[in-house]
């Protein structure tokens, strides 16, 4: 980014910027309001129902009317919250949520914020969208978010423990915390992609282990079933969000559903070769096509790859059902944790000894 | 929490209460339950029930027996049909009439598809108070064919009034017992969805395995019944115990008991789905058997005349007028009647001083004496449990409140 300010000068370099941000964001919230209306549709087939098909073709424009909705309704404040963090909480997520998404490569060379410690960034901002829902639930001064806000405590910071680890496997094999490298290290077709590890074989068990416990570990971290405890319906009511409504309701919704999205996106950048298709071909044919036609082909294996994590998440969403809370501690720090502290010795010592270009 | 007030200045600081429902989304209706936590760990449970008294009981001393009927679809309005049958035979046996026997198999065939229509909400239930949302709709899918046979056979969905003292309203129309026996045919599959998702589910095994275990000790003491006992090993049915209509007359084969284990969530769960399959063959027994004939008595003073003699006798008038004002008499004495309903025994104490109308009836619901033992089953479990042991109750809670 400053780069780009020094070459194009103060202004105009700053205004790009800010254009380039804008540009994120509204892309960013109107896949998302696809993406709610595809979950929910999902949902619905797996319950044999229709889902929203009113508003729009399909209900391809629910997700705006609910919106409209939220907008309209009036804001009501419990009498004894604590004004100011009831409202913080909110908007605390939502920024946080976004704020991640800066480091996100979509296509080489499209991101906001090319950090070369790109994941830790993520990483830390991603935790702390946990002070977000502690806030919220603390702040409400009722019985049930506050339950709910202490669950999602516990949940969120032991399932980051075994996150941060599997993270490591993947920069040990990169040797790099940008995300762009990662996506690159990944760019030689779908053998090479760190879900698979055909190229490094030894390590193909370790990585499809490791991935599947990062995407467990995501569904904890975003809340989602089978570890939707601190919103968990049939104990808590709806946990941290009881005493919201209106605006300050769909906030924290967007900001749920833009960590879900970030993390099927890490998930793919990490995993699953980022904006690279799965077999590498053509890139004579069109490296005589402008850069943004060729990154508009990236971005939509991006897309897919991202839309598809999404579908595993709204999928697990109807089928599971959800776990007690020592049970979610049990296997968050008595499996999870000991099996990625094993994978990142493992990978560890494949680095070292059997030696991975980085 | 935000203001320091709010707290209370115990010196235990982890005691938390936390009042559930009876606007909850899993208190099963209008349950309120006030909860004493240490954490999360349930310390006391103080359920509140009355929510829903509607006064069915002080009701029924005004009606006469044939107008106190529709109360007992408004009971557990889950399996209407089931109440009306201990009403009917409560009546029936103060009187000391026989029912026709076609009228007593489709008694029988109706008592099942209650049993069905109870059991398929109830585990659907008991899998969305553990988180899983999807059964729900699976099982209403089959519960709305379910229904439709009520509404075949009496014309409604819900609040049917099908059973009468003496037999049943109306013959079944043609062609309902091929449909019926046609869903009999294909139920196992929809039963086996269900099963698929959720039956060997771990997260819902581990939800419910060992959660809420009843032993004979409790049984006994707090008065349980119906799949509450037989999860516990105990197989006790009173459709086997005290065989009321044809029950005695269905083959072993078809009719089985079936017992869990261990008395817990999950035993519970696994007896209500073997036994809807188990009531889905008594369906296809009763069918099979299905005599012709007369269902509901004739010329009893319980029974409305011929349409056709009213036009032509004045005798069948006359009666016709006095059963639907006055209503019929029935001698005085007492009489408890019981049957085995979906949710357990369920049963009905009647009093009559001679009149036409009850001089008292006690309703015993089975869900009443389950849900008094809430406090007792969920002490030292945790929060999550208590909506997944309250789940296995099978609470209804328009007989609870009556």
């Amino acid at each position: 980014m400053s780069a780009f300010i020094q070459e194009h000068g103060l202004l105009f370099g700053w205004l790009t910027v800010i254009g380039q941000i804008l540009l994120f964001t509204v892309v960013l919230l109107l896949s998302l309001a696809f993406l709610l209306l595809m979950d929910r549709k999902v949902w619905a087939a797996v319950m044999m129902r229709k889902g929203p098909n009113v508003v729009g073709p399909f209900g391809l424009l629910q997700s705006f009317a609910d919106f409209g909705k939220f907008l309209l309704k009036e804001i009501i404040i419990p009498a004894g919250a604590n004004k100011t963090v009831f409202l913080l909480a909110p908007i605390l997520s939502l920024t946080l949520a976004f704020a991640a998404w800066a480091v996100i490569p979509v296509a080489p060379g499209w991101v906001v914020a090319d950090l070369n410690v790109g994941i830790l960034y993520l990483f830390a901002v991603s935790s702390l969208g946990v002070y977000g829902i502690i806030m919220g639930g603390w702040a409400s001064n009722s019985k049930y978010p506050f339950l709910g806000s202490l669950r999602s405590a516990a949940q969120m910071v032991s399932y980051e423990v075994s996150i941060g680890l599997i993270i490591i496997t993947v920069i040990l094999l990169v040797g790099s915390m940008n995300l762009s490298e990662i996506a690159n290290n990944q760019s030689g077709g779908f053998w090479t992609w760190h879900l698979f590890s055909f190229n490094n074989i030894l390590l193909f068990p370790v990585m499809v282990v490791v991935f599947v416990m990062f995407f467990i570990s995501a569904l904890a971290e975003t809340n989602r079933p089978p570890f939707d405890l601190p919103e968990a319906e049939s104990e808590l009511v709806a946990g941290y969000q009881v005493e919201y409504s209106s605006t300050p309701y769909l906030l924290f919704m967007i900001g749920e559903y833009l960590n879900i999205v970030l993390m099927c996106s890490m998930m793919t950048l990490l995993f699953l070769g980022g904006w690279h298709g799965p077999i590498p071909f053509g890139e004579e044919f069109v490296s005589n096509f402008p850069v943004w036609m060729v990154n508009l082909g990236h971005l939509a294996w991006f897309m897919a790859k991202t839309v598809f994590f999404f579908f595993l998440f709204a999928l697990v969403k109807a089928v599971v059902p959800r776990y007690r809370y020592d049970q979610l501690m049990r296997l968050g720090w008595k499996i999870f944790l000991p099996t990625s502290l094993a994978a990142v010795f493992l990978v560890a010592g494949y680095v070292v000894y059997a030696g991975v270009q980085a | 929490m935000a203001d320091s007030a709010y707290i209370s200045s115990s010196d235990d600081d982890r005691k938390f209460t936390l009042n559930f429902g009876p606007q909850h989304p899993a208190a099963h209706g209008v349950l309120r339950m006030i909860m004493d936590l240490d954490g999360e760990v349930v310390e006391r449970i103080d359920s509140h029930v009355g929510l829903l008294h509607r006064g069915t009981e002080k009701l029924l001393e005004y009606k006469t027996y044939l107008q106190g009927l529709p109360y007992f679809d408004r009971l557990d309005y889950v399996a209407p049909m089931n109440q009306e049958h201990a009403w009917c035979l409560a009546i029936e046996r103060m009187l000391g009439l026989e029912v026709p026997r076609r009228a007593s198999f489709i008694r029988v065939l109706y008592s099942e598809i209650g049993r069905i229509l109870s059991h398929m909400l109830n585990i659907t239930t008991q899998a969305m108070d553990c988180g899983a949302l999807a059964p729900i709709t699976w099982g209403f899918e089959e519960r709305e064919v379910l229904i439709g046979f009520y509404e075949r056979a009496s014309g409604s969905r819900m609040h049917s009034a099908y059973f009468r003292p003496g037999g049943v309203h109306q013959d079944l129309p043609p062609d309902l017992l091929d449909d019926i026996m046609h869903f009999c045919s294909r139920f196992p599959d929809a039963i086996a969805h269900i099963e698929g998702l959720i039956t060997e589910n771990r997260i819902f095994k581990q939800r419910n395995v060992d959660i809420g275990v009843v032993d004979e000790k409790m049984i006994m003491e707090w008065g349980f019944s119906g799949v509450m006992v037989r999860g516990s090993g105990l197989a006790w049915d009173l459709r086997r115990s005290q065989p009321y209509e044809i029950y005695d007359e269905i083959p072993g084969d078809v009719f089985k008991v079936v017992v869990g284990n261990n008395g817990d969530n999950y035993d519970r769960y696994v007896c209500r789905m073997e036994e809807m399959l188990i009531s889905c063959d008594i369906m296809k027994w009763c069918i099979e058997n299905m005599p012709e004939g007369e269902v509901l008595l004739a010329g009893s003073k319980v029974s409305p005349p011929r349409r056709g003699d009213m036009k032509r006798s004045m005798e069948a008038l006359i009666h016709h007028f006095k059963l639907y004002t006055e209503g019929f008499h029935v001698p005085e004495g007492e009489v408890y009647a019981c049957v085995e309903a979906p949710k357990g025994e369920f049963g009905v104490y009647l009093v009559s001083d001679g009149t036409n109308r009850p001089y008292r009836a006690k309703i015993r619901a089975p869900g009443y004496p389950h849900l008094a033992a809430m406090d007792h089953l969920c002490k030292g479990h945790m929060l999550a449990d208590v909506s997944a042991i309250l789940g296995s109750l099978d609470i209804v809670f328009g007989e609870i409140d009556r």
